[in-house]
């Protein structure tokens, strides 16, 4: 009883990966980019879930409970940053924060 | 031809989602931005649910929109949602050109895949055995056999997490450092 194809889901991931991808090139503000790496993996967990179904199985569900904690633990670490980075130089703006450039 | 229901709700999850996900980039206001995300999140776990996998379904929601999203708001709340001071040109050639490097890369992948990879079901968790085990209980029962060792290394990994949002949190770190800048 498959509905839907798989194929649906895959087309829906990489759409969501790219608008992902498109905003973590072009915002600025450190905060959305954080919001479109979380996409970005979404669009990837979608990926694996269509995928788990589609081969029966649970592989895919497994791997995106992994995603999800590294997600968890990547957010967490990363707002402590943006936030030590807003003690420093009072901005969440990525190219105020290219020091490190050289 | 006539569409099915599973068809027409797939297709209102993913314009919804698609919708929500340009909104996250789209809006100059970091609230709207998070809340525009929580609808993504919302939509994704319907169509968790539409793939048999209720378990991260309910996951999913408990930690992303339960959890991330929350942290999210509390983060611009505490450092202010004002938009970005510059405004910045939005279809220069270089975004153009990266958006389109990933459209064509992913093209390429989501091909390959499925062309190369999806033959026959293979694996042993057949909807029927699933549904005769229960959805959570066939992933528990992987999660603590075959999994053992990445569901143990996941929680060393949410421990140093944890650790490392503590110490960069910490007051005195940013006051050792504001008295090493030598300003105050």
């Amino acid at each position: 009883m498959a509905a839907v194809p798989t194929s649906w889901f895959l087309l829906l991931g990489a759409i969501l990966f790219v608008i992902g991808a498109a905003g973590v090139l072009v915002r600025r503000n450190a905060l959305i980019v954080l919001m479109c790496i979380e996409m970005m993996m979404n669009a990837v967990n979608l990926t694996f879930i269509a995928f788990a179904r589609h081969l029966d199985s649970l592989t895919g569900q497994i791997f995106v409970l992994m995603v999800m904690a590294v997600a968890a633990v990547e957010v967490a670490i990363g707002l402590a940053i943006l936030i030590e980075l807003n003690r420093l130089r009072e901005t969440t703006d990525l190219d105020d924060a290219s020091s490190l450039k050289g | 031809m006539v569409l099915q229901l599973p068809q027409v709700l797939f297709f209102v999850l993913a314009a919804t989602a698609v919708l929500a996900a340009l909104g996250v980039i789209f809006n100059r206001n970091a609230v709207y931005s998070a809340l525009s995300l929580l609808l993504n999140f919302f939509s994704l776990a319907v169509l968790y649910l539409m793939l048999n996998a209720q378990f991260i379904a309910v996951v999913h929601i408990v930690v992303y929109a339960g959890a991330i999203v929350v942290l999210f708001l509390f983060v611009v709340m505490l450092l202010g949602a004002g938009g970005e001071m510059r405004p910045r040109n939005w279809l220069n050639w270089n975004t153009a050109f990266f958006v389109g490097i990933a459209v064509v890369l992913l093209t390429l992948l989501g091909t390959v895949v499925y062309e190369g990879f999806i033959g026959g079901a293979t694996g042993v968790a057949t909807p029927q055995r699933v549904a005769e085990l229960g959805q959570t209980e066939a992933l528990g029962l992987a999660l603590f056999t075959t999994y053992l060792l990445p569901f143990e290394l996941a929680s060393i990994l949410l421990l140093v997490g944890m650790i490392g949002a503590v110490v960069l949190g910490q007051r005195w770190r940013a006051t050792l450092r504001r008295s090493d800048k030598g300003d105050q």
